[in-house]
């Protein structure tokens, strides 16, 4: 494994709503290398959601450091941050988060506007992003054109646009039926074997943990347990396992 | 972000919502065509009082029989003006013209043609001093004057009337209440006048023979007299009054028995009013430009709330503050200047069919133009801020919870 690209030391999130303080983390230690694909399990209200955040610099911890390449995040402003959003990392949303006006290659080109990529680039960049996710053909959609498992894969292909070091996905299969899951995931494992990612998956499914290849566990805002997982499943092979056409695309 | 995918994207939202986006352009449609329409009035006003006044001739007072100016001046009863007064008038020095005045329903006739119109007695100067021209022939001379003639100079209506065929009225022959009297001149046309006359159904002939044929006095209704210059305007007034005094034997504890009025000061008068009837009419439609402004506001708090997810989601994948300050600012001004430009096209037509109606030159000032796009821009960005400022400062993780 390479350099961490992702280090939390000492992480806290307390939340001050009205009188009473909610500590959404308490105390997060956490590296994470270059080309490691994590699953982070929690039940709801462990706090899972709230390290998804602070990793994916939408929030910024209490106390604590959170080094994204060696770099000290907690202390950029918010342009700064919002620069690092659109370069380094790309989001995977339960609910797809796709823009409904806005056909599948725009939406998958969002993060280029604000890269200030040319138009016409911008378009190519969009369609190489869609092939990687199996959806050519489909750049003109409008996402409610597409079924549940294309949009994800437009939001997949949209996180995979600007070139970033690390996706991360909160329930990304959460919205999904089996079948379609495991399609999912097959992209993430495809992704992350043929390109080197970093991936993150934040998930409160055994099952879809059980493709990643590390395993942190968090509770009450703490880590529990860290674990390497030997035998991850492959989705490639599952899928190659079971007939075509039964589950829905 | 660039300008264009942010007006790119701007363009896209309004035509999503393409109803909500015309009704809320239309405050600053009407606004805007309200402004224009209304300026334009105001000039199209201004610039016929303009005219009138140059038509009227410049540098004229008239002088009238009867104390001050209310609603029985000049009556018809009051006979103290005379044609020896407008000749007494004529020889001051800073005079330069005088045409008396005296006016007569009558029913002219030609052949089996009648025509009820009024016959102006007047002198050989009345031409020049009301910038009259004639189309065919000739005006009077002094000496038909001097020797009471029975000639006539008819107002293009009048001819038209009189001879229907088409045919040229002079040298022809025309009966006034059964006088006959020679055609010699027929007048270009003039169009409406001073006070509802109608310069153009009117037939001229001297003054000398309307007083004997007619009213059988030698009273005259108005004296026109027209100063030199425009500066010595007041100092003929003062003159005139001394020396109709001294005519009239007043005492010093008498009224006037006349009263003089300076024509283009009470046109200019008429001007001064109309503009500032205009700015008031532009005020009221600027009022409604900002009604338009606070639409738009309207709506687009509700446009940023109902995409507070879409916010959240441009936020996660690097949108800054500015470019999401940037993009909605953008939308509001696109509205109100979509809505501006709609305003101005409505506006230039609605200014066309006024001048068509009122009769007066469509004045299209550009200022008014560049104005209204300019305050409805203005508008825009005033009234699109806050929602915009709004949208930039939410919250992208609550943003993306936002159902």
């Amino acid at each position: 494994m390479g350099a961490p690209v992702i280090q939390l030391q000492g992480v806290t999130r307390i939340y001050a709503s009205g009188e009473n303080r909610v500590h959404a983390l308490r105390g997060i230690d956490l590296e994470i290398a270059a080309g490691e694909m994590v699953a982070v399990m929690g039940a709801s209200g462990s706090g899972k959601s709230t390290l998804m955040h602070i990793l994916g610099c939408l929030d910024k911890p209490t106390s604590g450091r959170y080094l994204l390449h060696g770099q000290d995040v907690t202390r950029l402003a918010p342009d700064q941050l919002a620069y690092i959003r659109n370069r380094q990392i790309g989001f995977v949303f339960q609910s797809f988060n796709l823009i409904g006006n806005m056909t599948a290659w725009e939406n998958v080109a969002l993060p280029l506007i604000y890269a200030g990529v040319p138009r016409r680039e911008m378009q190519a960049r969009a369609l190489t992003a869609l092939r990687q996710v199996g959806l050519e053909g489909r750049e003109n959609h409008l996402p409610s054109q597409l079924s549940g498992g294309q949009q994800q894969r437009v939001a997949i292909a949209r996180a995979l646009v600007n070139d970033p070091a690390i996706i991360l996905a909160d329930e990304p299969t959460g919205a999904l039926d089996t079948r379609t899951s495991v399609e999912v995931m097959a992209i993430f494992q495809r992704l992350h074997r043929e390109r080197g990612l970093t991936v993150v998956i934040v998930t409160h499914e055994p099952d879809i943990a059980a493709y990643c290849r590390r395993l942190v566990r968090v509770r009450d805002g703490l880590i529990v347990a860290d674990e390497v997982i030997e035998q991850p499943r492959q989705a490639e092979k599952e899928l190659a396992a079971v007939p075509a056409g039964e589950g829905k695309g | 972000m660039n300008l264009r995918a942010a007006l790119a994207v701007a363009w896209r939202g309004l035509l999503a919502n393409k109803m909500r986006s015309l009704l809320t352009m239309l405050g600053i449609i009407i606004g805007v065509a309200a402004v224009i329409v209304m300026v334009s009035i105001g000039q199209g006003a201004t610039a016929q009082v303009t005219e009138r006044i140059a038509r009227m001739g410049s540098n004229i007072l008239m002088v009238r029989p009867g104390a001050g100016f209310g609603p029985v001046r000049g009556a018809a009863g009051i006979e103290s003006l005379t044609l020896d007064d407008a000749t007494a008038i004529a020889a001051l020095p800073l005079v330069r013209n005088v045409a008396p005045e005296l006016n007569q329903q009558v029913t002219a006739a030609a052949g089996s043609q009648t025509w009820s119109t009024t016959v102006k007695g007047t002198s050989a100067s009345y031409p020049e001093i009301r910038n009259l021209e004639t189309a065919v022939g000739s005006f009077f001379t002094p000496e038909d004057t001097e020797r009471a003639a029975l000639v006539a100079v008819l107002g293009p209506t009048v001819e038209a009337n009189l001879f229907p065929d088409g045919s040229s009225a002079v040298g022809r022959t025309i009966t006034l209440n059964n006088l006959r009297f020679t055609v010699i001149g027929v007048l270009a046309e003039q169009g409406g006048g001073m006070g509802g006359q109608d310069q153009d159904d009117m037939i001229y002939i001297p003054i000398t023979t309307a007083q004997q044929r007619f009213t059988g006095r030698q009273n005259v209704q108005v004296i026109n007299v027209q100063a030199r210059d425009a500066a010595s305007l007041n100092t003929v007034q003062e003159e005139i009054a001394a020396l109709l005094r001294q005519r009239h034997r007043l005492s010093s504890q008498q009224e006037d028995d006349f009263n003089i009025q300076n024509m283009t000061a009470i046109m200019e008068t008429v001007a001064d009013t109309t503009k500032t009837m205009t700015l008031l009419l532009a005020g009221v439609a600027a009022v409604s430009l900002l009604v338009g402004g606070i639409g738009i506001m309207n709506i687009m708090l509700v446009s940023v709330t109902e995409r507070t997810r879409e916010i959240g989601i441009r936020m996660a994948v690097g949108a800054t503050s500015g470019a999401i300050l940037t993009q909605f600012l953008i939308e509001a001004l696109v509205l109100s200047l979509a809505g501006g430009v709609i305003g101005m096209l409505a506006g230039l037509a609605g200014s066309r069919l006024v001048a068509v109606l009122a009769g007066w030159p469509a004045v299209i000032a550009p200022a008014s133009i560049l104005l209204a796009i300019g305050f409805s821009a203005l508008v825009g960005i005033f009234f699109g801020y806050y929602p915009a400022r709004k949208a930039a400062t939410s919250n992208p993780i609550e943003a993306l919870r936002y159902e």
